[in-house]
This record gives structure tokens, sequence and C-alpha cells, in this order.
């Protein structure tokens, strides 16, 4: 077994199949075995426990990689999981469609908001996650729920508690509840005058209810919750209204206290603005200046909404807290944050093929010199000066202890000695925390302040126990758009490489007592006139899904659901050739490539590599062996010199003949050779 | 010679001005030598010294000059004599001419190969080419450049040079330095020569690429603009992290007598299955299943392969865009390269004229790359150009992976301008950090960048190998601590603080810092080190001892509960409550047992639950006397008495009132601000709502 903890982040770059898509052997139902049997890890220890445990362990290593050993995770997680209820409001009011001057498409906010779910719910699945949510409405017709609540429906599917994890069963029924919704559902108005019914107070319970699993120290609890009304008593007056105001509030009180978050995802009608002010700026605790956040355009967009859920769906999560010791002892405490790591599909789950079981591994080492079972050895060894120099674990790790605490500031230098070849792996997020050491974020954001203007990024060490190692500290300052916050203000740390790491591959092909040509000006200018007319404008780093992976999990999610069409993904990289086609990119291309290859071009390189395929040395030579081999082979009678067991009085030579004759591979010993043309020949 | 297998001579400059530089050279080469003992063991490797007080070379013997250049080794398969020698290297006394050490190491690699047998060959030079050359017997100095760099070219051989030397403006011999610059300038212009000026010892030991990795293509084939334009190129890897050596596991068991024992651990993988742990599975009955959210799904190959992602090979352009839109932060993996095709002139000019005009207009562009047919995934990525400086290596591109929409999480932070006032720098201390951030510069102007990474070399890895080395020789020797040049990487030079004393004495005394009271200190680190204990560990382990002993004398009996469960809501409690390693524990207890309190009252139908409610309330109430927190548990119960109004929960209420528990008044707990009389109507108020 390695011992390294460095090859976890062994690239898969360089076998991009190894991780993906491993062939199975035969087409099988789905296991789909009982939740509370297999994937209830919070129930009790069960037969499968280990199975399970060793799968969270892999989850734990992904989405931090490329950060820090195993015991630096566990310290800084909080919490592994959360649990979520999506409280949408079902209020006739969210079926009304958003018609908007700019798009004419009919979208009601519930569609909007149930195709947003839908989104979301995949994304939790492609991440793996552990995360366990519920689907609840409010102000609805039917009534589904625990404490039997009228105006309030927990969604569900088949072989599933009401909060759970999100099944491909529960995507795929929800996806499509707008076709049912009216009939089996309903939609009508919850708080109205003369009925002490309060929806919102029961749809609050419920969900309240609902999270009541499980402790608020090892999982994190959220209500998001959706509505387009932004004064639900409006309709009501008088006392029974500040009464109601009152308890709801009180109850969203209450689950606060308990630790649960409630967020609000607003949308808005029409021309109107949601105010958070009418009343729900109380019901989740805002602060004036928080509000703001809130005001929302009015436009009912798909994507902003998605944005918006998409940024808060994932609870935000340290991997670790560090200290940053600036100078003379002096440190401030840092949170770090994985923002950007990539997305793999998850771990290869190994099944019985005939009762699509899942099977436990287990390892044993073994001496490959006497065949004894071993405990896990002790002692490592690196063959070196023809012998075996031993270590032991403790002087590995010694080893590797080349600085004392966590990231030590060396000094600073200007932006422009960040070069683009300067990197090695996704960079990390930090951003201050007065928690323990009270004036932290102040000399944070003062050398953030600093660096910013001043462009110039620090240089730190940073001494993690697994791989300790230079890097780049950038300030970020903070963006935001109409959709919230883009980038965070912090700074990103860089892994720089070092000496070994980088090479020049460039200088391989130096002209040797000849200087490069260079582009001259005229072919720079045609150049510039292409760029111009090929611009992405607003491109952003992160607006292509990952196509790879989507097929991963459209195949996966048909499967799972027992489809048999399988479904088409759209790949969204592939460049735009509508776009490329237009005269004006057509005519700056063209131009550009008469400046830099001449006229003529299309025709030299056609006449190029029709010289090379009729003169290639390699091809010319290949052929002239084919060729003899096809004569010389037509000499022997092949079939009676293996029936007669002669074949290996012939010479390497002479087999070859055959070989090559009937394209066989050619290597290997006589004695493979010879099996090779008998296996051939069918004897 | 086989492909890969590299001919090397060293021809090292041990005269009177290198002294002080020597114990990094011997570093250095001894390392290049390891790495070969270790990884390329068929390579072959000779040491030429000069500025030696003696002279020992063949061509002294056959046409007499090339005094002061000792062969300390010829070429030869490397072994692990060379280190030892090169670990005790002369100290010379004569002048050093490199011109003459150049020469003498041709010779050896022209005598050794022969002109037929061109393989890799490569010389390395490492001087500070502070002597004068001796003037030639016929022609002038740069006609003996322009031969020596004919015959390299002739025989395909590459040079390094690392000129190492403190700038030193005004030194008296600033016109031989310059001179010297120009021969070997002119070298390089004329040969496969790499020339690399370093200052500091810590740059020195990373001016090598001490490990010879033979660079293979990722691709090979059109960078295509559009269907009509392509550019040929071939990907390179810029930069690859070399890793950690993987060590095997030692097996002990082989007899000590058994030569020929490979002391190997086979590691044997068995599945089994989960119903019956003893029955395993062979390999060919397994099959993959892949997860979905928790559901498990296995798929044939057949129908694997049919449907999943193939895209085709290909490089393709999707656009040009501002470069600042792509961070940096963004940038994923190891760079690539992308290099024109070797002697395609049209692609050379190709690349050049796009990488001048994205720098110009300070646009990058995104391609879309599939480098091998087969692959399952797509890369999008962003290029940006990397104009040579130097004449005879083209202009070229660097490639960098971007992350997809999937591998992004949009966490929200708050914005510095909202954070309180107290967070924030004033004036003077922002003054301070700018200050700071200028003065503490790894840029001086007129020296080298300090810490560049083309020459820093791997802190960790240096450590490994030369620890490797002595342990080969002393298996029972410590890991020897880290070098002063090694430092220089992971901790901040002295030198720099002390001069920049002032700054970082203002910066730091601008600003306060104070540890949170309300924290558990002992369990972090210190934040502020004492300066004689630089071992942080050892005081953090003594610190968790000191609080187990104490932990000990205090609560012997208690084991750890560190949180309330269910079942036995009341020992929990009181077991936390007592706890003395933390003032944490109590606040905690209280809050969790709140939490607990409310969540019984949830379900309050079922009677127990009631019970268990008002038994819970009861031990809240006597540990917040106990440890003087009544205004805690006051809150507590205003807010209960609110709820179980609101909720009608009457007969939580009559327990309550049964039970008499009310407020805590202020003679039980002086910090209450509730009078006995309070605390009794209290009673009275739940008594009429109950009815």
């Amino acid at each position: 077994m390695d011992f390294n903890p460095d090859d976890l982040f062994r690239d898969d770059d360089d076998d991009p199949e190894s991780e993906y898509y491993q062939p199975l052997t035969t087409r099988a139902p789905v296991c789909s075995l009982p939740p509370e049997h297999v994937w209830d890890h919070r129930g009790k220890p069960n037969i499968h426990t280990p199975l399970i445990l060793e799968e969270s362990n892999l989850d734990v290593v992904e989405a931090d990689k490329g950060m820090c050993a195993s015991g630096a995770i566990a310290m800084g997680r909080e919490s592994t999981k959360e649990y979520v209820v999506y409280l949408v409001d079902a209020s006739p009011r969210m079926f009304y469609p958003a018609s908007n001057a700019e798009d004419n498409k009919d979208e009601s906010p519930f569609h909007v908001v149930v195709s947003c779910i839908a989104q979301s719910l995949k994304t939790q699945i492609i991440n793996n996650s552990y995360d366990e949510v519920s689907i609840c409405f409010f102000n609805t017709r039917e009534k589904k729920n625990l404490q039997d609540l009228s105006g309030v429906y927990v969604f569900n599917v088949n072989e599933r508690e009401p909060l759970d994890r999100p099944t491909a069963r529960l995507i795929k029924e929800f996806s499509n509840i707008e076709e049912t919704f009216m009939s089996e559902i309903g939609s009508q108005y919850g708080i109205i005058s003369g009925s002490r019914e309060n929806s919102l107070y029961n749809a609050l319970w419920a969900a309240q209810a609902l999270l009541r699993k499980g402790s608020t120290k090892n999982a994190d609890k959220r209500i998001l919750l959706f509505t387009n009304e932004d004064d639900p008593f409006g309709r009501i007056k008088g006392a029974p209204k500040t009464d109601m105001i009152r308890t709801t509030i009180q109850r969203a009180k209450d689950a606060q206290d308990m630790g649960i978050l409630i967020e609000l995802l607003p949308s808005c009608r029409p021309s109107e603005e949601f105010d958070v002010s009418l009343f729900y700026a109380d019901l989740i605790g805002l602060e004036n200046v928080d509000q703001s956040q809130f005001i929302t355009s009015t436009s009912e967009k798909l994507d902003d909404m998605k944005a918006q859920l998409r940024k808060r769906m994932f609870k935000k999560r340290k991997i670790k807290r560090i200290t940053f010791s600036i100078a003379n002892g002096i440190s401030i405490e840092l949170n770090t944050y994985a923002l950007i790591r990539p997305t793999v599909p998850g771990a290869i789950t190994w099944l019985d093929s005939v009762t699509y079981l899942p099977l436990k591994s287990e390892r044993s080492s073994i001496c490959a010199d006497t065949g004894a079972l071993m405990q896990e050895p002790a002692r490592r060894f690196h063959p070196y000066r023809n012998d075996n120099v031993l270590f032991t674990m403790d002087e590995l790790s010694e080893i590797k202890k080349v600085s004392t605490g966590h990231l030590h500031l060396l000094g600073f230098k200007p932006l422009s000695c960040l070069k683009d070849c300067h990197n090695l792996r996704p960079s990390t997020f930090l951003f201050p925390n007065d928690e323990e050491i009270i004036g932290s974020t102040r000399i944070f954001i003062s050398l953030h302040r600093s660096m910013s203007r001043l462009k110039r990024f620090a240089v730190a060490f940073y001494g993690s126990s697994a791989n300790p190692h230079l890097v780049a500290l950038i300030a970020q300052d903070e963006i935001t758009s109409s959709s919230g916050q883009v980038e965070p203000p912090g700074m990103h740390m860089i892994h720089l490489p070092y000496s070994d790491d980088i090479r020049h591959a460039e200088e391989l092909h130096m002209a040797i007592d000849a200087t490069m040509p260079r582009a001259i000006d005229d072919q720079i200018k045609k150049a510039c006139v292409l760029l111009k007319r090929v611009d992405l404008k607003d491109f952003s780093v992160c607006q292509f899904a990952n196509p790879a992976l989507q097929r991963h999990y459209a195949i996966l999610e048909a499967l799972a659901l027992g489809d048999d069409e399988m479904p088409e993904t759209a790949d969204e990289t592939v460049p735009d050739e509508e776009g490329m086609a237009r005269p004006g990119v057509v005519n700056a291309l063209e131009d550009y490539k008469v400046s830099v290859y001449g006229e003529n071009h299309d025709q030299e390189e056609a006449e190029n590599n029709a010289a090379k395929s009729t003169i290639s040395d390699t091809a010319k030579k290949r052929k002239a062996i084919l060729e003899t081999a096809v004569q010389e082979c037509a000499n022997y009678e092949w079939a009676d010199l293996a029936d007669n067991g002669k074949l290996k009085d012939l010479t390497v030579t002479e087999l070859k003949y055959y070989l090559s004759a009937h394209s066989l591979p050619v290597a290997g010993k006589k004695e493979a050779l010879i099996s090779r043309i008998l296996t051939h020949m069918g004897k | 010679m086989a492909r890969n297998k590299e001919a090397l001579v060293l021809l090292l400059d041990v005269g009177p001005s290198m002294h002080s530089r020597l114990p990094e050279i011997e570093k250095l080469s001894s390392m290049l030598v390891q790495k070969k003992l270790i990884y390329s063991k068929s390579d072959e490797v000779g040491v030429v010294l000069f500025g030696t007080e003696d002279t020992d070379n063949e061509l002294m013997k056959e046409v007499g000059g090339y005094e002061h250049v000792v062969v300390l080794r010829h070429i030869r398969v490397v072994d692990v004599n060379i280190i030892d020698s090169l670990r005790r290297l002369p100290k010379g006394t004569a002048s050093s001419d490199f011109l003459d050490a150049i020469v003498v190491g041709m010779d050896m690699l022209i005598k050794k190969f022969g002109p037929t047998n061109k393989g890799k060959q490569r010389l390395c030079l490492i001087t500070d080419a502070l002597c004068p050359i001796k003037e030639p017997y016929e022609g002038t100095k740069e006609d003996q450049i322009d031969m020596i760099s004919a015959q390299m070219k002739s025989h395909g051989m590459r040079f390094d040079c690392i000129v190492v030397r403190e700038n030193l403006p005004g030194a008296a011999n600033q016109t031989v330095m310059d001179e010297n610059d120009l021969l070997l300038n002119r070298l390089s212009k004329k040969s496969a020569t790499k020339v690399i000026h370093v200052e500091s010892a810590t740059s020195l030991l990373g001016a090598l690429r001490t490990r010879n990795i033979s660079p293979v293509t990722i691709f090979r084939g059109d960078l295509e603009l559009s269907p009509l334009m392509k550019i040929k190129v071939w990907v390179y890897k810029k930069t690859s992290e070399e890793k950690f050596p993987t060590l095997k596991q030692y097996s002990d068991k082989a007899p000590s007598t058994d030569r020929f024992a490979t002391h190997e651990v086979k590691v044997d993988i068995e599945y089994k299955s989960v119903q019956d742990t003893e029955k395993v599975v062979p390999p060919e009955q397994r099959i993959k299943g892949y997860r979905y959210g928790p559901q498990v799904v296995p798929i044939s190959s057949a129908e694997w392969e049919a449907v999943k992602f193939k895209p085709e090979k290909s490089v393709k352009l999707l656009g040009f865009t501002d470069a600042s839109n792509i961070m940096r932060h963004y940038y994923m993996k190891d760079v690539n390269v992308f290099i024109p095709e070797p002697g395609n002139t049209k692609a050379i000019l190709a690349v050049s004229s796009l990488a001048r005009a994205m720098k110009e207009m300070n646009k990058v562009a995104i391609l879309r790359c599939v480098w091998r047919q087969g692959q399952g995934n797509v890369v999008i990525g962003v290029l940006t150009p990397n104009l040579s400086t130097l004449e005879n290596v083209p202009d070229s591109f660097y490639f960098n992976v971007l992350p997809f929409a999937e591998d992004v999480r949009e966490f929200q932070f708050p914005s510095f301008s909202d954070l309180p006032l107290s967070w924030q720098p004033n004036e003077r201390q922002q003054e301070a950090a700018d200050k700071l951030v200028m003065m503490l510069d790894l840029m001086p102007s007129g020296r080298e960048e300090v810490l560049q990474p083309d020459l820093t070399p791997n802190p960790v890895l240096e450590r490994f190998y030369r620890f490797l080395e002595l342990k080969s020789k002393h298996p029972d020797a410590d890991v020897p601590p880290i070098d002063r040049t090694l430092k220089r990487i992971t901790e901040p030079d002295p030198e720099l603080l002390s001069q920049n004393k002032s700054v970082i004495d203002d910066f730091l005394n601008q600003f306060e810092l104070k540890e949170n009271p309300k924290k558990n200190k002992s369990s972090r680190r210190l934040w502020r080190e004492k300066p004689s204990a630089s071992n942080e560990e050892e005081v953090a382990e003594n610190d968790v001892s000191d609080r187990q002993s104490n932990n000990l004398i205090t609560n012997s009996s208690s084991t750890k509960v560190e949180k309330i469960g269910n079942l036995t809501p009341v020992q929990d409690f009181e077991a936390m409550m007592q706890r003395r390693d933390s003032p944490e524990w109590v606040s905690k207890a209280i809050r969790d047992m709140k939490i607990l309190i409310l969540n019984l009252l949830e379900t309050s139908s079922e009677r127990s639950n009631c019970e268990m409610a008002i038994e819970c309330l009861g031990v809240l109430r006597r540990g917040c006397i106990l440890e003087q927190e009544p205004k805690e548990f006051n809150q507590f119960m205003q807010m209960l008495y609110k709820t179980c109004k609101d909720r009608n929960l009457n007969h939580f209420l009559e327990l309550l009132l049964s039970k008499q528990i009310t407020l805590i008044s202020k003679e039980e707990a002086i910090d209450s601000d509730v009078s006995d009389d309070d605390a009794k109507k209290f009673l009275v108020k739940i008594e009429v709502t109950s009815q």
C-alpha cells in the first residue's frame, strides 16, 4: 500500500478513463435496497456499516482534494451534513404567470421554483452529499403531514422518509409535479379573514417537526422559504392579524432557537418589489443592513432564481482553521475554504453480480518472501546504493515537517512576478476569523487593502503536514452583480511550483545558431482584428456544465428509474459554429490566414500531405516488408508444417513472414510466435 | 546510447572566489547524481574541477596548456563513489578559466563517444565567471567561442551554465565580468545553451533540474481557430509536481541470512459478500455499481460503451475574451504549454502573431480540448500568451484548465465594508500596512527576485534525499535539522526582517491582538509564541497533559459527557455541568438542555415526554442556581410560558404548577433581578393561563 498522501492528488488527466467510465459486465436491474437497510447510516450499526464508512471517508478526501491531510480535515469540520426543508408557497398567487415585457414566456413563479429545486436536487446528487431534504408546500387544498395541520402538504415518494437523501424517483416525480398539482394537491389561500387557520404558521411547524431528526451538533438544519407574497397577513385585519403575526414570528423564533436557520428566497410579482420589511424581515430576523441584500429586481428570471439558490444551496463550510504568522511571532487567525474543486463521478461500489449486494473489501498484508500474513508494517524502505534504506513513519513525517505552524509570511512581490505557469492545483480561499484571536480581521483587511491597491501579492510558506508548500496569496476584491456576490472578498492561496516541478519544453526545440521567426506588425494587426471579431463578451469561468459528468448522471438517473431510453445531454462546450461562420468573422479569419500562411496555403498543405502519404519513409518501408512477407509466405506449406510440428524448425525470420503477411504482431520469443501462428490457423 | 540515457560532464569552479559557494555546489551536484542513481541508473557522469592547484587532464598531456584543470572522474556509469568525492570538493587556489574547462569537458565527451555516437550529451558548468579568460594562442576569444559552439552543435551537446555571483556593482573586476558574460551570451546564442544567473545560496540549489524527465507531448495536431484556419501545435506539460517518493512497506519476516529476500509486502484485497462474510467473491463475479444518491446502479459494459460521453479528439477555439474575465485563482491544475510544430515556420508565425496580438490587446483565448481519441471528458481552459525572451526560442502559449459549473461553490462572505467598525483598520493602521507590504519586498531592485519558483528547490525533497544518503551510511542517524539555506524557503529571512525592523514594529504596534477569553484557549496553540520556544508542538503537548492531569484531580470519576442525549438527559446534564476542563461546558449544557426541552414539548401530546420535560426543567433550574446563571433560566422560563400559552399546552403548565417550578429569585441566586414576590406571581400567572 502506498503511504504517500500526495498520491491522493494523483493527476487524473493522465488517465481520464480510470476514474470515469469503467465498463461493466452485465445489464442488471437497479439495486434499490430498502433505505433503512443499507443506506441509512444514521441508524443502528448494521452489517454494512464498514462499507458506508469507507465511502464517507472518500467523500471527505474528494471535497478537500488538494488541501490537507485527513487529520486536518477532521478538526475543521463542524458538521458533516445538512437537513433542508424546501418550503414552497402554493397559493394561487404563485400560479399567476409573471409575464414580463422582455420575455414573453409565461412562467409562473411556481414553475420557476419547482424547476429551481429540481435543479438543485440534481446538483446535490452529483455532489454526492449526504444532505437530506424534504419538500413541503403550504397554502394547499389538501393536507398531508404528520401533525395533520391544514394547508400543508409534504411531498414525498415511495421508499423514502419525509426527510431523506434525494433519490432519482423524487427528482423525477417532483419535476413533473405541475401536471398533477392542481388535481392532487390543489392551491388555495390559507390565511383569510374569518378563519383562524394560519397556513404559514402550520408550514413552519411542520418544517420544524421534519427537522427534529438528528442533533444540531452534527447536522446543519435549514428551511428555505419560497414565496412571492411579501405580506401574508394582508388579507386580515385587527386583533386576529396582530395575533397571527405574533404567533408566527414566535414559531420562527422557536425554530431558530433550536438551531434551525430560516432563509427566504422571494420572487416578486410583475411591477412590484418584494418588500421584506412588511413581514419577513421580522420572521427571519434581518438587521437593517442585511435587508438591502433582499431587494431583488422585479424581473422574474429563472436564471436569477437559480443563481440565488445555487449560492445558498451549500452551506459555507471551512476546511480548516489556520494561523497566519506575520512577523515576530505575531499570528492572526484565518479560515480556509475550498471554493473550487474538481467534481468527479462518485466512487465505484463493487457489487456481487449475482445478488447485486454490495461487496466489502478486505485487505491483508502478506510478506512477499515468506508468504506469512502480517500486520500493517511499521517501516518503509527505499532501495538505494544496492541496499534497502529503512525509514520509520515518524522519520518520514519528521522530514516533511520543514516548518512550524501553519502559514508563514515571507514577503511581498509585484503581481507581475506571478506567471501564468506558476500553478499546480486548485486555489484555496482565505477569510479572517476573529473567534479566537480578536483583531485578526482588522489586520487581514489592512493587508488585503494594501496588497490590492499596490498590486502586490504575498509569498508565504504553508506548512501543512501532508504537503508543505510555497504559496502565493492574492488579494481579491469583492465583486457583486444584480444577483448578488460574484467574487467574495478575501485572499486566494495558490500553490507555487518548485524548480523541479517546472519543465522547459519550449526550449526543447530551440533553434541553434538561428533566430526564430517572429510575427511582423501586419500579421499582429490582422490577428488583433480577428480577436475583436471572435470576442466572448460576458464570458464567465463557470458557465459550462461538465458534459461528461452531466452525461454520467443522466445515464445513472435513467437507469435508476428504469427508463429504457437513454437521455440526450447537451454539450455546451462545443464552439459556436454559426457564429464562426458569420461573414465578418470569416473575412477576418481569411485575412489573417493569408497574412501568416500566404495565399496558397491550403493548396500547399494538400500537396504536402499528398507528398507525405506517398513518400513517407516509414510507410514505404512497412509496405516493402509486407510485400516480401506475402511473397515469402507463399513459399511454405504452413498447414503441413503446423500439423507435423515442424514450425519449430523454421527460423524466427521465416515465422515472421507468416505473421506479417497476416498482419499479426511479430513481437515475442519464438515459442510465442509459433503459438500465435497456431492460434491464427485455429489449431 | 539508449534513447533516454544521458552523458553528463560537470564542470565545477573551485577557485578561491568560489570557496564560500562550495557547500551548496556539493549539495546540488550530489543531489543530481543521487537522483541519477535512483531514477536513471545507466546515465554516465564525469566531473571536471577547475581553478585547482594541480593540473590533471589528457589535453594537457597531449597538447599542453589547460593548467589548473583536474579531471576528478572520467565519464562512467553513475555509482556510489562519485557522491563521496563530490561531497569533499578540494578548495582550489588558482585562477579559474571556464573556457579551458569547457574544452576539457568537450574533449572527454568526444573521446568517449566519437563523432558517430550522438546520444544525449550535456555539459554543466557552475562558476562565478570572475577570473579573466586567458588569451588563446591563435585568434580571439570570440573565435574560440565560435569554435566551441560549432563543435557542440555538431556533436549535439547541450550546455547548461550557472553563473553564481552576488551583483556587486563597481567591483574591481567589472570589466572581466562583463567580458565573460558577453562570451557566455555569445555561446548561448550559437548553441543549445542555457545561462542562468543566480545570487543566493537557495537559488543556487534550485538552479538545476536534478531529475531528468524526458518530455512527452500530450497532444500533437491542429489548434482549430475555426474549420477554416488551423495551427499545428505540440502540447507539453509546463509544470508537473515532483512527488515525494512512494516508499514500499518493509517486511522483516525473511531470515536475515536470506540474501535474496525482497522484503516487500504484497497487499491482497479480497471482496466478500456483506451477507456471508466467509464467502469470497471471485473478481469476475464482481460488477461495478455507480452511486446515484442513495441508490447504487449497476450497468453493463456494452451499454456504458454505447451511451457514454465520447468526444472527438480536437483542440478548438471557443473565442477570445478580456484577460480580466479570467481570474488567476480559477486555474485548476498543472500548466501545459502550446508550442508551434517544430520546424514549421507557418505555425511559428501563426502562434507568434496570435500571442503578440493577445498580449497587446490584453486578451486570452478560451479552448475546448480533447487531447486523445477515446478520452472520456473534455477540458475547458484558457490560453495565455508566453512571449519568448530568447531569440532562438519560439513564442508559445500557456494553457490552464478552468473549472466547470459543477466545480465552483458560490459561498457568500460578508463585504469588508459591512463588518463592524471595530474590525476595520483606521487610516494610521492602513498606512502601516501599506508600508509593510512595500518594504517586506522580495523583488529588490537591481538584485535577483527572492524565491523565484523557477530557482527554488523543494525543501522536503532536498531533505529526504539528503537523509536517504545519510541513512544509507548510518542507519541509526536521526533526521538532521533543516539547514540555513532551506530555511530561507520556509521561514522569513532574518536579514530582511532586521532591515525593516522599524516598519514591522510600527505595524505590529498599530494593531492589537487579544485572545478571546470565551474560547477554550488551551486546545489551540498559542497565538503569540514565545520567541525561545520555537517548537510549538511541544508547548501544545505539555498543555494537553497539564489539562489532563488537572482533570484527574478535580473530577476523576466522571466520564466525559459531551452532549445531552435523549435517554438520560438529567444525568448527562449534571455530568456536563460538573466538567471543569472548560467554562464552555456549563453554557453548552444549559443551551443543549433548553433545546431538548423544546424538542420534548414539540411532541408533548405524549404524556411521558411532558413529564420528562418537567424533570429536565427542574434539573436545569437547579443547575442554573448552582452556577449562578439565573438570567439564563428566567428568560427561558418566560419564553416557555409564552410558547405554552400560544399552543395551549395546558397540561404542561399544570405540571409546572404542581411541581412549583418558577423563576429563580434573588434569594436563590444573587444575580437574578426577579424578586421573591415576582417569582410567586409567575406561578399565579401560570395558574390563570392553564385554566
